[in-house]
């Protein structure tokens, strides 16, 4: 029976909508997973983008391919999985040469650590043997998982705190020479099976403390487990992870635990940890990344306790798989964003990297997610990530490593870690319950990204353009001005995969500047401390109506830590108006005028009560 | 995705208790679904936010409403609609808003657009989501993960929806469906040589609570006999299985989107047989 008039006009109608929308999904997609821009596109990166990246690990002496360690044979089945973590690099001037130095771990049991000193001529040096720091990987004692630098006893040589699946390392730097382990005294966990530790100071009292995040629970030992019952509860939801250790610097080589005291009782599995003052307070805030659930930031409250305010600030809310923590003014206004890192896998899952922004610069305690705003949430399984301006323009930009497990090309374990990630906790709970992985890949072989950032909203991904176009499991990324030119080269750390160093060739006639802090010594530390770490320092610059904030953090990324010294690029601009530094202890200090193109040392004037003008000697 | 209201009128006819407590039962898969939101978003904040769920929701109810005022020259009851937008709220997982607008208004749109003979043959959420899945695999996820891990939520939803697929007479599709999957997870484990109890891992989620109580049960797109019903779910749930075996992600949807028409059009062209013979 012929239908009516009417309802053959409209089924006509809507059929010409569903076509249009479906059409429309297929369009939106193709848009929203843009295509790389290669570099046959329109005459290559350097004229466009004005910088490129050049890996030169090898050329410069490193030779370096991380190990992952071997675990419990009842977890065999899963193992690419479960000893996915390891490759970690932190940079330091160890030595106060004046030369950016770094370290990165090694994982495999028996496999040494290397610390690659700066020769000053685009080359270094392994000399982790010769100081003490490369024979750190045993069954006994746990494998390495990262580190982080830091400056504990105020003796102006940074020291190095080693974190592991097991026991973490506490080395005093005695000079540039050698490494001490001083752990025991210190009074360090005898065992946190951490993937990340930060240094802060979070009561301002001068020292430094530590804060060292659990992956897994302290009591699981990864090499001989009583139970297969490790995993954690939900994909989403646990909370079955390793505790957090706040320890307090008592300003005499030993700490103190903290934590309960402070209120922190996170017992999320916590894969990043970034100290900031991301409420506007003075005092540096705690933002955990954590894996299989939903982020927390810990308030600091004037230095006496911390109280996770996550989900009224709108960062905590909804539960992904989060991998990276670091934090970087994006928009040039003077608001610190955090940017976190989370898995997409298209036809799989889509969780998407957020990037946190105070919703003003007066109210800091809201956030929203713009990173769908700004193009940078689809970023493959995304793990380190670093804000840098790469290309010296004036914008901080975003390097991202991704890739969890890269083997049998053609094969995925996708399907099947769907199936298990949607169990009930006591299936997804007993790691014999994981299907095998039997040699495939799981997010694997990714395209890097490098976001440039064009300062008016919008990041483009032009990583294969300008070099960065390795796929190896990236872990870690740290940023740091290898060669003293006034650019940001890129470290990147893989798993199972070498240690990349990507020098970064800068267009010329692009301008820069950077600073080296030195805060004032306080009263009440002892003869033999002389210094004090510059770490929790904030740099704001302002220049052409335009504010950058960059705080010098200690931990940044995925098991990473950039250079001390803090870097601008500025574009075509040949003068700057002003910096302003709020110093670790609170007290601001201006320098009108600063010169361009070089590195500026500037030393905390003394007792400071209120802004003042000082002025940095260029090197 | 579910509960079409003239369906539910034709189901009166087989449980003629209209009401529950009460409440209209045209309106417990809505209230049941929603009280499965609200508890689930408070608790465990599965929803990115509010906003692309209320997006697929009014494109849901106003998609509907301007079709059916359109087409037919009445209003539709917005309760079939409102299941579908929220359904669609619900698994559609995406960073972005347009797959929940295009999700919903697509659901809709081929219920009015796909029907042979006066019925649309896919579930309108099952066509939606099905189809954007595929069209967008790099923007467009379905929810796959456990609302939490704490049994005693998840045991009053499966109670309360078992109820109310009883009280509108198609428990014995949800029952049917449960028990092919568990059978076959039985199977799959035998075939790929893993734990049985990681092949049934997927039903515990929410995902599966939704297709179970709103989708396999879709009075407008099952076929009209009860063994005729319970036949369906079980090749949904066999097909489910050949997908499964072959790694497709969304296996259960794609074979109810595979399956569910072609019932409907065997049992139309019997149904025209039998006429023609008579």
């Amino acid at each position: 029976m012929p239908l009516p008039l009417r309802q053959r006009i409209a089924w006509i109608a809507w059929t010409i909508v569903l076509i249009a929308s479906l059409t429309a999904v297929y369009a939106l997609n193709r848009q929203a997973e843009g295509r790389p821009l290669v570099a046959d596109d329109e005459g290559g990166g350097d004229s466009r983008f004005g910088f490129r990246l050049q890996e030169s690990a090898k050329a410069m002496g490193v030779d370096f391919t991380h190990q992952a360690p071997t675990f419990d044979s009842r977890l065999e089945h899963i193992m690419p999985q479960v000893a996915a973590m390891g490759a970690s690099v932190t940079v330091a001037d160890f030595d106060r040469d004046g030369w950016q130095d770094f370290y990165v771990t090694n994982s495999g049991e028996g496999s040494f650590n290397r610390l690659y000193r700066n020769n000053g001529n685009n080359t270094f040096t392994d000399v982790a043997q010769a100081v003490g720091l490369a024979d750190v990987n045993r069954r006994e004692t746990g494998v390495s998982m990262g580190s982080v630098w830091g400056d504990f006893d105020n003796d102006g040589w940074e020291d190095l705190l080693l974190y592991r699946y097991g026991r973490p390392e506490l080395f005093r730097n005695v000079e540039g020479r050698s490494f001490v382990a001083v752990g025991e005294r210190a009074g360090l966990p005898a065992r946190v099976n951490a993937n990340s530790a930060t240094w802060l100071d979070y009561d301002r009292d001068g020292f430094l403390d530590l804060f060292i995040a659990g992956y897994w629970p302290d009591d699981v030992n990864l090499w001989k487990l009583e139970t297969t019952k490790i995993m954690p509860e939900s994909f989403e939801y646990a909370t079955n992870g390793g505790r957090k250790y706040l320890l307090r610097n008592r300003g005499d080589g030993t700490f103190e635990d903290r934590t309960e005291s402070t209120g922190i009782r996170s017992h999320r599995w916590t894969l990043a940890v970034i100290a900031a003052d991301l409420l506007g307070t003075g005092y540096p805030d705690l933002f955990f990344a954590n894996d299989y659930g939903v982020s927390e930031l810990f308030a600091n409250r004037a230095g006496k306790r911390f109280e996770d305010v996550a989900a009224t600030a709108g960062v905590g809310m909804t539960p992904k798989s989060g991998m990276n923590a670091s934090v970087g003014d994006i928009f040039n206004d003077g608001r610190l964003a955090i940017y976190k890192t989370n898995i997409t896998e298209p036809g799989n899952l889509l969780q998407g990297n957020d990037l946190w922004v105070p919703k003003s610069r007066r109210d800091a305690g809201t956030f929203e997610n713009m990173a769908t705003a700004l193009g940078i949430d689809l970023g493959g399984w995304s793990w380190g990530a670093q804000f840098g301006d790469l290309n010296n323009d004036g914008t901080q930009d975003i390097y991202l490593t991704n890739g969890y497990v890269s083997a049998g090309e053609r094969s995925s374990y996708w399907y099947d870690f769907g199936v298990i990630a949607g169990g009930h906790s006591t299936i997804i709970g007993d790691a014999k319950n994981w299907p095998p992985m039997k040699g495939r890949s799981f997010s694997g072989y990714e395209r890097k990204r490098v976001w440039v950032n064009d300062g008016a909203g919008q990041l483009t991904d032009v990583a294969q353009v300008v070099g960065a176009t390795d796929t190896f499991d990236g872990r870690a990324v740290a940023l740091a001005d290898l060669g003293n030119r006034g650019v940001l080269d890129v470290l990147v750390a893989n798993q199972r995969g070498p240690l990349l160093v990507y020098r970064n060739t800068v267009q010329p006639g692009r301008h820069w500047i950077q600073f080296e802090l030195e805060p004032a010594v306080v009263s009440g530390f002892s003869p033999s401390q002389t210094h004090r770490s510059p770490i929790g320092s904030r740099v704001e610059l302002h220049w052409n109506g335009k504010v950058q904030a960059q705080e010098i953090s200690a931990a940044s990324g995925f098991s990473a830590q950039n250079q001390r010294r803090v870097h601008y690029g500025l574009g075509a601009i040949t003068s700057v108006d002003r910096v302003v530094i709020r110093w670790p202890s609170g007290a601001t200090q201006t320098i009108e005028h600063p010169a361009i193109d070089q590195l500026h040392k500037v030393k905390e004037e003394v007792r400071l009560k209120a802004d003042t003008t000082g002025a940095g000697d260029g090197r | 995705m579910a509960a079409e209201p003239g369906a539910l009128r034709r189901e009166h006819v087989i449980a003629p208790r209209k009401r529950l407590l009460g409440i209209d039962n045209r309106l417990l898969p809505p209230l049941l679904i929603t009280s499965i939101l609200v508890t689930a978003h408070l608790s465990f904040g599965i929803l990115e936010g509010w906003e692309r769920t209320a997006l697929a929701i009014i494109t849901a109810i106003g998609a509907e409403m301007i079709m059916g005022r359109a087409t037919y020259g009445v209003w539709p009851h917005p309760a079939s609609a409102y299941i579908s937008g929220i359904s669609a709220g619900i698994l559609v997982r995406s960073p972005f808003y347009w797959p929940y607008f295009l999700t919903s208004l697509i659901s809709i749109t081929s219920k009015y657009v796909l029907r042979v003979r006066g019925r649309h043959l896919w579930n309108p959420t099952n066509f939606g989501v099905s189809a954007v899945v595929f069209l967008a695999p790099a923007t467009v996820a379905v929810l796959s993960v456990q609302w939490g891990n704490v049994v005693a939520p998840m045991a009053v939803i499966w109670i309360l929806g078992t109820v109310i697929v009883w009280r509108v007479g198609r428990v014995h599709i949800s029952v049917t469906y449960v028990l092919s999957f568990l059978l076959f997870s039985v199977f799959r484990a035998w075939w790929t040589a893993t734990p049985w109890v990681t092949n049934v891992a997927p039903i515990t989620g929410p995902m599966y609570q939704l297709f179970t109580f709103f989708m396999v049960t879709d009075p407008k797109t099952t076929v009209k006999s009860v063994k005729g019903q319970c036949v369906v779910v079980f090749l949904v749930a066999a097909l489910e299985t050949v997908l499964r075996l072959n790694e497709v992600v969304y296996a259960p949807f794609y074979a109810l989107f595979i399956v569910g028409p072609i019932a409907l059009l065997i049992e139309q062209w019997h149904h025209g047989r039998r006429h023609v013979g008579a």
